[in-house]
């Protein structure tokens, strides 16, 4: 009981961050149709980030975090005016192929510039981990899930409550009729993309001290990302939080009482699954013709 | 006049080793072959059904894994008293058993994923892909993992008992792979002017039209699915034995990439796209090798796909018909006005 109690634990305190990266693309995907292919990139150019201010420039950890989101959040910035404005009304593939393209050169620029050996980060946490009861959870973690938390709160309010929330869901309803009532498409598309490159970025800078950085973590959660997407449905920012919750928990699940081996496997299997059980995805609004 | 260009270019193709005496040029023609074969199943996917498949190495791992398992013989421990045992088999029957598994797979995918299109298409490819390199590097009892499967026998031809020749060298090796080329171009070719291709582009054209015609959608994506999927296999059967040696990373997905760098550069949806670009970023990787880190290569790779997506949308063959046609017709229009003055 105590093992599967942990592993509920374990689950809870990774979904949140999952649930970050599903939002970001959901998001890119929901308003602006674009397969994000450098959604992983984005996350482990996060976890670079955090490793150079933190670790080599020796910045408060803290302040470590919040300047990897805001140079995330640029990054995307750029590569949305640089590559997505010139393709705007292309079809879904053409877009995607340049974010295949865009993807390679970052993973292999990151390749070059930090070397392929893995790097550690060290986190100002006590190293004892909080007791509660049977189960145990370590303090990086737990700092981890409330600022995860903070941030998908803080996503949703953006969303609901702001004017710039309010054209985007105008956008995504309906992008021609929203743009003839005025609102800035482009401003709304490079703002998008730019939140959803920050949340991916902030994930990347949480989870770096958590685990290892390597050039090519970026990969399995780009993969993840688009299993929590397919998850939670198109565009739908409360499916893709359900849906990193859920991953979280099958891959802990998966790699408590199968085999750890498959651990990363769990997230395509329950796309399979979804896929045969239930077409329409498990929170989807629109038939799934993306 | 094009007949007579396809009989020079397989003229040049079937002379190569005559007056090639670079062994290792061969090899690097070879490997580029195998990578022709895969990127032409993936057009037929990618260029006449209109659907982007980014799972397309798992086909290709597929036909290699099975091709050398079903060679090289394996026993599998079902229950602790039972051991299911298999023999070593011929190598061309391994090789068509790995057509077989990778078809039967596309077929299975095939049903599975055509319930959705698009973006959801193209994840549910990916996680495929991943599943199975993941099986690959996990069953450890079958595939050996990252210890990787070696010794693998090479092709062999001719009659039993009677002329048995091993294909150890390179040279009968690279005509064994032009000959699957040449197979696998001329069943497509008269696949997409069949009436399943013609049904295939009017799916990829306009769905909703060639299902309001009577066009049974699901039936041909899946038909084009197993073919691709067959021929994938047949690449990867090709390349597991002429290498010898396979292991996990055969899946991953940078080489489904190359594979769609391939299509798209040369001309989705042609018949020679695959081919020129096949040959184009086969060679590039050996002609970068000299003066660029692997890295290097990675990121022209990329900068090189954003630039053909910009700039060449349709690709070289369109292109390059598109400049060939309007050159003719400036020449005709200018000989006319010389006519007329």
């Amino acid at each position: 009981m105590a093992e599967f109690l942990q592993h509920i634990l374990n689950a809870i305190v990774l979904g949140g961050t999952y649930a970050l990266l599903g939002i970001g693309l959901t998001l890119i995907f929901g308003i602006m149709k674009v397969v994000n292919f450098t959604h992983g990139e984005l996350y482990s150019f996060g976890a670079y980030m955090i490793f150079m201010f933190s670790a080599m420039l020796g910045l408060n950890f803290f302040l470590a975090i919040i300047l990897s989101m805001v140079l995330g959040v640029l990054l995307g910035g750029i590569i949305e005016f640089a590559l997505l404005r010139p393709l705007r009304g292309a079809n879904i593939d053409t877009t995607m192929l340049v974010m295949i393209g865009a993807w390679i050169v970052m993973q292999n620029l990151e390749q070059l510039s930090w070397g392929g050996v893995a790097k550690s980060i060290n986190h100002p946490f006590p190293l004892d981990p909080l007791v509660i009861g049977e189960v145990s959870v370590s303090w990086i973690r737990v700092f981890v899930f409330f600022f995860a938390v903070i941030l998908i709160i803080g996503s949703y309010y953006l969303i609901n409550n702001t004017k710039l929330g309010k054209s985007m869901r105008a956008t995504f309803q309906d992008r021609d009729i929203a743009a003839l009532m005025g609102v800035n498409i482009n401003r709304v598309y490079t703002a998008t993309f730019a939140l959803g490159s920050g949340l991916a970025a902030t994930a990347g800078a949480l989870l770096g001290p958590v685990f290892v950085v390597t050039p090519t973590m970026g990969d399995m959660a780009a993969l993840k990302a688009f299993a929590i997407v397919i998850l939670g449905g198109l565009g739908s920012i409360a499916g893709a939080t359900i849906g990193g919750f859920i991953l979280a928990l099958a891959e802990e699940m998966g790699a408590g009482y199968i085999s750890s081996g498959y651990r990363d496997a769990m997230g395509f299997i329950l796309i399979i699954l979804v896929l045969i059980f239930r077409p329409t995805g498990l929170f989807a609004l629109k038939e799934r013709y993306g | 006049m094009s007949r007579w260009i396809s009989i020079l270019w397989l003229a040049f193709l079937f002379s190569i080793p005559l007056w090639m005496i670079d062994l290792y040029v061969l090899h690097i023609l070879i490997n580029t072959g195998i990578f022709v074969i895969a990127a032409m199943s993936l057009n037929l996917l990618l260029g006449y059904t209109g659907q982007l498949s980014l799972g397309h190495v798992a086909f290709f791992g597929i036909g290699a894994y099975v091709s050398a398992l079903v060679s090289l013989g394996f026993d599998l421990e079902l229950t602790d008293t039972y051991t299911f045992v298999f023999d070593a088999k011929p190598v061309w029957i391994a090789f068509l058993s790995g057509i077989i598994a990778a078809g039967l797979f596309g077929w299975l995918i095939g049903r599975v994923a055509f319930k959705v299109r698009g973006a959801y298409f193209v994840i549910v490819t990916i996680s495929f892909a991943e599943v199975v390199r993941l099986v690959s590097l996990n069953w450890i009892d079958l595939t050996e993992g990252p210890m990787a499967l070696n010794n693998i026998q090479p092709f062999t031809l001719g009659i039993p008992n009677l002329w048995e020749m091993t294909l150890y060298q390179k040279i009968p090796n690279y005509y064994l792979v032009l000959v699957v080329a040449i197979v696998c171009y001329i069943l497509i070719r008269r696949l997409v002017h069949s009436r399943i291709g013609r049904a295939m582009i009017g799916l990829r054209e306009n769905e909703p039209l060639a299902t309001s015609v009577g066009v049974n959608v699901t039936h041909y994506l899946v038909i084009a699915t197993v073919i691709s999927a067959a021929m994938a296999g047949a690449a990867g059967g090709l390349y597991t034995h002429y290498f010898r040696i396979i292991d996990p990373d055969i899946f991953l997905f940078i080489y489904t990439v190359t594979m769609v760098i391939m299509v798209v550069s040369g001309g989705k949806g042609t018949l020679a796209g695959p081919i020129v670009g096949g040959i184009i970023f086969g060679l590039l990787p050996e002609i970068l090798r000299e003066f660029a880190a692997p890295e290097m290569q990675w990121i022209i790779y990329g900068i090189a796909m954003i630039l053909i997506v910009f700039f060449l949308p349709d690709g070289i063959v369109p292109a390059l018909k598109n400049w060939w046609k309007n050159h003719r017709s400036k020449r005709t229009d200018s000989a006319e006005m010389d006519a007329g003055t």
